[in-house]
């Protein structure tokens, strides 16, 4: 059987809306994923190092401050340094659309605005990590 | 607030026989296939009629405007004397910047003004500092020493013109900057007038930007509201914040109950330092969340002020009637908007100002239709102020006092979440207090459940919201809007001018200040005097911040979802 899919849900910077990171955990939690929430005010060093040593699939990251075009690469960056590549990071928060295709192009997976629906995150992260796994195992 | 009498419920006996006919002839009838409910997920009866209002006394529970126990306003002439200030809410890059988008608003017929402060100033962390990378001057304006302050007030009549600063946990040190450049400006302290939010409890309930752990925290909401009240009396020194706790998540009820239940904490903290309560209490003011519930957000605005003037008079012996009025500052909710189809949002805001209006607001923020975006554009930001003055000026609602008074359903509505307050407020009560509650993670627990509950509520369509849930258009059809962009130069100008003020000063006077700073936080004197001789040295706000933090210790929250 297929092991749950881990996903670690951040809140990267200095901002403290957690409304969606927590709305997000939950709905995560209940589509059957172990979910780690690792609180606010978080530096990408540290996100980074919970990821690896809590083995997670995923890691999401909620941003509202509009610091994301920083804390997005640098949390992508320690991950590739971490070599923990094959970990998807994606997120949400007040992204533009521009902003999103940017972070993208430096291999952040998609990301999700407001007006979102829980379901569609959900099946993003299911697919991709799946993806991910499969990828993994034949390489 | 789960019980609502609807007109089926089981007072039909003693109902008269109309009633009776009219019940029959609205259950042989089918009903849209809709829930029926606020968007706090409170069911809404079909009719409410005065028999549901049976128990309301007009007299005591209503009253009249300016009188106790103030449900229809706190003042006599509302706003047949004077309209509601209209206070936009702005900050964003360089303290020049904003200082220019202050003008702007000034210029176009905006009362008073409003600091957005960005995250690094909120925490009490200068530009330069490591955890500030990439957010300086993003979601507000970057205010590091005295001579941020006073760039951001050049050319603005500060003993004129009233400030409203969005601050909290280093709120003493910000404001001290403040009363420094008024100083210079050449005011007197007793002419400045404003807010400062300074409300650190919703801090760690909802907004959290905390830093020091809740006692000293409350101790330096306590030695600001005290310096007001003895040298700065047209201040309000805190304002008591649910627009915070609604935007995480919270009911209606659970905004009011829990900003009500953080006032009465503050109360209760001055007068355990030795304060009057009639010395501080005139000073306080509220500040509120406008959702999209129309009659919920008025039936609210009316409860809260009931419910204040009754605990202030008879629990904590408030004599002057300043005391036991509930003043408040309105902002429309910002969760509301949606970033689809964003030209909606100007629709949305208009009717949550309307229900401020309507609930006797003494002052207003309307959002923009850009901010689920970005912070707004000068073209957004004057729509939304434009809104506010149609209101005023075109709707003919300013006119009459309280025009919702001895509305069955509003009156009904606003009992009930009288009622529904107070059952808070003994379950607080029974767990020792707002500080106990929040330590147990309860309060974020509670708002947490909130938040998730509408959310999955809307994604089964049970709540409505045009462009997301119903009526979408795919992305070709949506209209683009033009965004505000924040150049990432800013932050490294904002570092470069706070490097220059730090290497112009004199290094004696920061030391000196930054020991009067130590010795003061570790005794029991105000700490204000010694805030504002920092800042007249262009001591930083990150090394005062810093001092506090290895006196004081930090917070951290357990993190729970």
């Amino acid at each position: 059987m297929e092991q749950p899919i881990r996903v670690l849900v951040a809140k990267p910077g200095l901002d403290g809306h957690d409304r969606g990171a927590k709305v997000v955990a939950a709905a995560l939690r209940d589509a059957g994923m172990e979910v780690i929430y690792g609180g606010l005010h978080q530096t990408p060093e540290a996100i980074v190092q919970m990821a690896v040593q809590e083995d997670v699939d995923a890691v999401g990251l909620s941003i509202l401050s509009g610091a994301h075009m920083t804390l997005f690469p640098k949390v992508k960056e320690h991950l590739n340094r971490a070599g923990a590549e094959s970990i998807l990071l994606t997120g949400g928060g007040i992204i533009s659309a521009g902003d999103m295709d940017k972070l993208e192009k430096l291999g952040v997976g998609q990301l999700f605005g407001p007006g979102s629906r829980l379901a569609d995150l959900v099946d993003y992260i299911e697919k991709e990590v799946a993806r991910r796994r499969t990828a993994t195992r034949s390489a | 607030m789960k019980t609502v009498d609807t007109a089926s419920g089981d007072k039909t006996q003693s109902r008269p026989a109309k009633f009776v006919t009219w019940q029959e002839a609205f259950g042989a009838v089918p009903q849209r296939n809709a829930p029926f409910e606020t968007v706090s997920c409170e069911p809404v009866p079909p009719l409410v009629t005065e028999h549901d209002v049976a128990g309301l006394d007009a007299d005591t529970d209503i009253g009249l405007p300016g009188q106790f126990p103030f449900t229809r306003g706190p003042y006599a002439s509302m706003y047949r004397t004077r309209l509601w200030t209209m206070r936009q809410f702005a900050g964003f890059g360089s303290a020049s910047d904003t200082n220019a988008r202050f003008k702007y608003l000034l210029e176009r017929g905006q009362d008073g003004l409003s600091v957005a402060f960005d995250l690094p100033t909120l925490m009490g962390y200068d530009a330069d500092h490591e955890h500030s990378v990439g957010e300086v001057g993003r979601c507000g304006v970057a205010v590091s020493s005295l001579a941020d302050m006073e760039t951001l007030f050049d050319g603005v009549p500060m003993a004129e013109v009233t400030t409203s600063m969005t601050i909290n946990s280093p709120a003493a040190i910000v404001w001290a900057m403040y009363l420094v450049t008024a100083q210079k400006q050449g005011c007197k302290l007793e002419q400045l007038g404003g807010t400062t939010q300074n409300d650190i409890l919703k801090e760690y309930i909802a907004q959290k930007e905390y830093i020091f752990p809740p006692a000293p925290s409350m101790r330096l909401v306590v030695d600001t509201m005290d310096f007001a009240a003895k040298h700065v009396p047209r201040w309000h020194p805190v304002s008591i914040s649910g627009y915070h706790i609604r935007e995480a998540g919270s009911t209606a009820v659970q905004e009011l109950a829990f900003t009500l239940a953080d006032g009465f904490a503050y109360v209760e903290a001055c007068m355990e330092r030795g304060m009057d309560v009639d010395s501080f209490a005139p000073r306080l003011s509220h500040f509120f969340n406008s959702h999209v519930d129309f009659f919920e957000e008025i039936a609210k605005f009316r409860a809260a002020r009931r419910i204040y003037a009754r605990r202030m008079r008879d629990k904590y012996g408030a004599k002057s009637q300043r005391s036991q009025t509930l003043r408040f500052h309105t902002q429309t909710a910002g969760c509301s908007l949606t970033a689809q189809q964003p030209y909606n949002n100007i629709v949305r805001t208009t009717w949550e100002a309307l229900a401020g209006v309507l609930g006797g607001t003494q002052s207003l923020h309307t959002n923009s239709m850009d901010e689920t975006f970005a912070l707004p554009t000068e073209k957004a930001v004057k729509i939304a102020l434009r809104t506010q003055q149609l209101i005023a000026y075109e709707s003919g609602v300013a006119n009459t006092i309280d025009p919702l008074a001895g509305s069955w359903f509003v009156e009904d509505l606003t009992n009930r979440m009288e009622q529904a307050a107070e059952e808070i407020f003994e379950q607080i009560d029974e767990m020792g207090g707002v500080i106990a509650a929040i330590e147990k993670g309860w309060f974020q627990r509670e708002i947490a459940r909130s938040a998730y509950q509408y959310q999955r509520e809307v994604e089964a369509g049970h709540q409505v919201i045009i462009g997301v849930n119903h009526h979408k258009e795919d992305e070709q059809e949506e209209e683009k809007i033009d965004l505000l962009e924040i150049s990432l130069d800013s932050e490294r100008e904002q570092v470069a001018r706070l490097h220059k003020v730090k290497s112009t000063r004199s290094a004696a006077k920061v030391e000196e200040s930054l020991a009067r700073i130590r010795t003061d936080a570790n005794g029991s004197v105000n700490l204000m005097p010694a805030f504002m001789q920092a800042a007249e040295a262009y001591v930083t706000l990150g090394e005062m911040t810093d001092v506090l933090r290895e006196e004081f210790g930090t917070y951290r929250e357990t993190p729970t979802f």
